[in-house]
């Protein structure tokens, strides 16, 4: 990176940093806003008196005596058990991102080798599906579901949210495999290996980069899912964002709104935690060449 | 690659979309050209604990013995497209009759749910797309600058809006931009302008979705771009440089065309998924302003009479909208599967 | 010896049907069949759902309690067994269950466990029991005390005086924006044109037909009288459903406005308010538009159903739990607060008072057609134009019909 040609004149090191400073801010102001707003209660955060009052917390000192209160962690963790939800979005989380790369890895394996027409029409179609708008299918699912008693259960969720986004993986794999060179394979095969094991032994181990890229998509979508999992899971199976809606209901019950703005950062602070975390292996994935057109 | 391996190779993908999607489309296309049995209602008196009201309903027995005769329903062919609720071509052949002059079948047109709808889904997909391939590309290049150590919370940071779910995030967003609210307020300070409200006018409505549309997607673009960025390759940057190429050309003649295939891709998926535009909407309960043609569905469906054929029609022309907006990029990817072995 | 034994073990057994009619709690005790209730998630109905699960020893008990009831409701029941056993409706959605047939008539059910049933919570269709209400709901004026006596006015009792006291308010600068509404567009909004429709005299449909005819003398004069009070409304009255207005009350920029009785109770709590604010709300009574005398507001019940594709056992335990969660038994000072029940024993607290005043005002009931729902779905998606100034109200409610007749076409309602 600190080869000639990345040096930058001071100017343009100026622009891009205070253009990232904006972004920065715009991405994370809503956000930490929530962070600080989730310590008080639900007049101060959404006061229609006066905006202010969620900076000083003039109904917050009223009602519990102090200037910062966890009572919505509390309500929301301990009273409504939020805990089992992030069970069920863990398990759903991990399915999801291993079938969904399983499939797509081997079909977009697949799809970029192929140069027969039916490849083209294969991707063609799976675009096609991704047009659907998803309440369309999910109110097809309920009828079904519900007479051969798959209705309630994660798996039937999580081959849903899997079915749901193989397009999208599809694309993105199949993009990926175009870019790693024919030869390789190929010249395993002329050694004697069956496909198979081609891309067994040769293409799984420079595969990551892209598997990560497109993994980190399936896992937003499994963990940020509301459409699907909203109807398709009964009570005990819910996942965190349906139980988070849950809490603001159609008639909101006082301090249950609360309990959602705490529960929006509790699902967040892990994935920071992760983020940072893993950020070695998220840059190195984006680094060594995730995707192409 | 043999016919055989590839088979196998995409078999689990294709068992699991065409259960989970294929199959429910041709459901849907077909339930678009049934109409519900004519019912038979009959008049009754319903009692409750308000007193007994003369009322009516539906005659059980009697529905019962039409539905047995053709369960799927009325065949009505292309009716319910065609009705007022959707291309309502009835209702354009008198608005162009009657009309005044164009603008007044403009309004004429307007006043028609399909084509409100479409109107405010093309508006958001042509505005929000371009803008969000713009903010994502700019990003990816400032983040790309960033000192390595803070790369991993600039990237949490620019991930942000994505991840936060979208369902509080907009709730959040919602108040904010209330004319009580610190966005609101602040706008209200920027215009000098005390009665400025966000919520109650068409225009800024229809602004704050697609300003709203851009900030939640693009940090989708900037992953993308940003990936792609790493690739670039470095040889051909000092060639650049030595041959005197300034930053401006550099990104112009060797950034831009290296990330030109990451942009179709982004370009596809961004496209399909702003003309299916709803949850802002929701969110912001902003169906008095901007009606889409996802949140049209979700209106069918929700009633409390479920209007489960216009439902579907609704969403076969979604379909073929998406379709006809993606058809130049499908015909680019077509000439590249040249037949080869 | 012998006596002093006998008499042990008749203290003993005392002891132990003691138990367990205590483990029975409360005089319920189902041990057949299953059940599992789906409906709405606001207090009063966890209240129910959560007593009816009580009643089960040793069967399956489930509910689900959720804001999308009404999507999963119908295809929950549709099966064959039915998932859920019982679905708990509003006298606006139960007529999607009867028109897909997936409720069954109880009058055998009622006559073998339901003799305590009072009269007035039959829900009776063309002679038949097709649900059980327990509690009732309207809208209402809800009013601030001290506003009212700081301009000097009496407490409206039509819309007209409403407007009239608004224009005070804002005239003395006590508040910008005095009355309130739930006109969020969609069902909020048509809502508020039918009880204000109803309150002009107004009939929907030709009767004893699906055909609409709302495009009238009174549909113009509702629609103008909601014109005029958003005059006086927050500029985004469109986008209020009833939590922002509450939220809009309690921050005390509003004194006067058309209100849920169920909401109520949250305004005069200390929760969320400045004193000043709960401690001058009051419920009043219902309000009426024009001359024709009708009180502009619909009464609205909830009540359970039992679902048809479920075995005989199934049907009679659901029965009987929901019997029981729905009688006198269910009142404690907890639950007494949360709604207008309708079983024996219910004592009103203040809160409740509009809802009372507005049935004794013989409001309209809530009309429960089989294509009521697509009225109001029309009514819903069309009437912000006008409010918005874009189109006249006769535009509007041309717009309004031409929707409806589409779509009840589309239901087989039309020809």
């Amino acid at each position: 990176m600190s080869s000639k040609a990345t040096a930058r004149p001071p100017s343009v090191l100026l622009l891009a940093t205070v253009f990232l400073v904006i972004w920065l801010i715009m991405a994370a102001f809503p956000f930490l806003w929530t962070l600080w707003g989730s310590l008080k209660v639900e007049g101060d955060f959404f006061s229609k008196a006066d905006w202010m009052n969620s900076l000083r917390g003039t109904l917050t000192i009223v009602e519990t005596g102090g200037s910062f209160t966890g009572d919505g962690y509390y309500g929301a963790w301990v009273q409504e058990e939020f805990w089992r939800a992030a069970l069920n979005t863990i398990i759903v989380c991990i399915f999801v991102v291993t079938i969904s790369l399983t499939c797509g890895t081997l079909g977009g394996y697949a799809l970029a080798r192929s140069g027969f027409r039916y490849a083209f029409w294969f991707l063609f179609f799976a675009l096609i599906f991704r047009a659907m708008p998803p309440i369309t299918l999910v109110s097809g699912y309920l009828l079904p579901f519900f007479e051969w008693n798959l209705w309630g259960h994660l798996s039937t969720t999580i081959i849903v949210l899997v079915a749901i986004n193989q397009p999208f993986t599809l694309w993105m794999l199949h993009s990926f495999f175009k870019n790693i060179p024919q030869d390789l394979d190929e010249s395993a095969m002329v050694d004697g290996c069956t496909r198979f094991q081609a891309f067994r032994h040769v293409i799984i181990p420079v595969m990551w980069p892209g598997v990560i890229t497109t993994g980190l998509f399936s896992f937003l979508l499994a963990y940020n899912d509301f459409a699907v999992s909203a109807m398709l899971l009964s009570k005990e199976n819910q996942t965190m964002v349906p139980k988070l809606a849950s809490f603001l209901g159609t008639t909101q019950t006082k301090g249950n709104v609360m309990f959602a703005v705490a529960a929006v950062v509790s699902v967040t602070a892990p994935l920071f935690v992760m983020i940072v975390f893993f950020q070695r292996q998220i840059v190195s994935g984006l680094t060594a060449g995730a995707v192409k057109g | 690659m043999k016919h055989s391996a590839f088979f196998w190779f995409v078999l689990p993908s294709a068992v699991l979309m065409l259960l989970f999607i294929a199959l429910p489309i041709v459901s849907v296309v077909t339930q678009s050209m049934y109409a519900a049995h004519e019912q038979v209602v009959v008049t009754v008196e319903s009692c409750g604990p308000f007193g007994c009201t003369e009322s009516t309903a539906v005659d059980q027995e009697a529905t019962q013995a039409l539905q047995d005769e053709e369960p799927l329903g009325r065949f009505v062919g292309s009716e319910i497209y065609t009705d007022r609720n959707h291309l309502a071509v009835g209702e354009i052949g008198t608005a162009w009759v009657n009309a005044d002059g164009l603008p007044d079948f403009g309004r004429a047109l307007m006043n028609l749910p399909f084509y409100n709808a479409l109107a405010f889904t093309l508006a958001y997909t042509f505005i929000v797309t371009p803008l969000t391939i713009i903010a994502g590309f700019l990003i990816a290049i400032a983040v790309n600058s960033v000192a390595k150590a803070l790369k991993g919370p600039t990237i949490f940071f620019s991930l942000l809006p994505m991840i936060v779910t979208p369902l509080v995030g907009a709730l959040i967003l919602f108040w904010m931009v209330d004319a009580r609210g610190v966005l609101g307020t602040a706008l209200q300070w920027l215009a000098d302008d005390p009665s400025l409200s966000v919520k109650a006018d068409t225009t800024l409505m229809w602004i704050m979705l697609m300003v709203y549309g851009v900030w939640s997607s693009a940090p989708f673009a900037f992953v993308v771009f940003y990936a792609g960025l790493q690739t670039v390759n470095q040889d051909t940057m000092e060639a650049a440089v030595i041959d005197g190429a300034s930053r401006v050309e550099r990104i112009r003649y060797v950034v831009i065309p290296h990330l030109m295939p990451l942009t179709t891709f982004v370009a596809l998926i961004q496209l399909m998924d702003n003309f299916r535009v709803f949850e802002p909407i929701v969110s912001f309960q902003a169906q008095a302003h901007a009606f889409s043609l996802s949140y049209a569905i979700f209106n069918d469906l929700q009633g409390e009479t479920r209007l489960l054929s216009s439902a579907a029609a609704t969403s076969v022309l979604t379909i073929i909208g998406v379709a006809i907006l993606l058809s130049p990029v499908l015909v680019r990817t077509y000439r590249d599967f040249s037949p080869r072995t | 010896m012998k006596m002093m034994r006998t008499a042990l073990l008749g203290t003993a057994m005392a002891v132990l049907s003691g138990t367990s009619a205590l483990a029975a709690g409360h005089g319920c005790d189902v041990t057949e069949g299953r059940i599992n209730i789906v409906g709405n998630e606001f207090p009063a109905i966890q209240s129910v759902a959560a007593a009816a699960l009580s009643c089960a020893n040793g069967i399956d008990a489930e509910s689900n309690l959720t804001a999308d009831h009404q999507t999963i409701n119908l295809p929950g029941m549709q099966g064959n067994p039915a998932e859920y056993t019982s679905a708990i409706v509003a006298n606006s959605s139960i007529v999607a269950l009867i028109n897909e047939d997936v409720i069954r008539p109880l009058d055998d059910l009622v006559a073998m466990y339901g003799q305590d049933i009072p009269a007035r919570q039959l829900i009776t269709i063309d002679g038949k029991v097709m649900a059980v209400a327990f509690m009732a709901n309207a809208q209402h004026l809800v009013y601030r005390k001290d506003v009212l006596e700081q301009i000097g006015m009496d407490v409206p009792t039509s819309y007209e005086e409403v407007l009239a006291a608004a224009e005070k308010i804002r005239a003395e600068g006590i508040m910008e924006n005095p009355v309130g509404g739930a006109y969020a567009a969609g069902w909020n909004l048509a809502e508020e044109f039918v009880n204000m429709y109803l309150g002009a005299g107004g009939a929907f449909f030709e009767p004893g037909t699906a055909n609409v005819s709302i495009n009238n003398e009174q549909g113009i004069l509702a629609l103008e009288t909601m014109k005029a009070l958003t005059e006086y409304m927050n500029p985004d009255y469109l986008t209020h459903d009833s939590n922002a207005t509450s939220a809009e009350w309690e921050a005390g920029n509003v004194a006067l406005m058309n209100m849920w009785g169920s909401r109520t109770g949250v305004l005069m709590d200390d929760e969320g308010s400045e004193m000043a604010v709960y401690s001058n709300t009051v419920a009043g009574g219902p309000l009426t538009v024009g001359d024709s005398g009708v009180a502009a507001s619909t009464l609205w019940w909830d009540g359970w159903t039992v679902a048809k594709n479920i075995s005989d056992a199934e049907a009679a335990a659901t029965f009987q739990a929901l019997a029981h969660a729905t009688s006198p038994a269910l009142l404690n000072d907890e639950t007494m607060s949360q709604a207008v029940w309708l079983m024996d024993g219910y004592e009103p607290a203040p809160v409740n008072e509009g809802v009372l005043a507005t049935v004794a005002a013989g409001a309209n009931p809530y009309p429960m057609l089989p294509f009521m729902g697509l009225l109001h779905s029309a009514l819903g998606d069309n009437l912000a134009d006008y409010l918005q100034g874009n189109e006249s109200a006769e535009q509007a409610l041309a717009d309004v019909e031409a929707a409806y007749t589409t779509a009840a076409k589309e239901q087989g309602y039309l020809q």
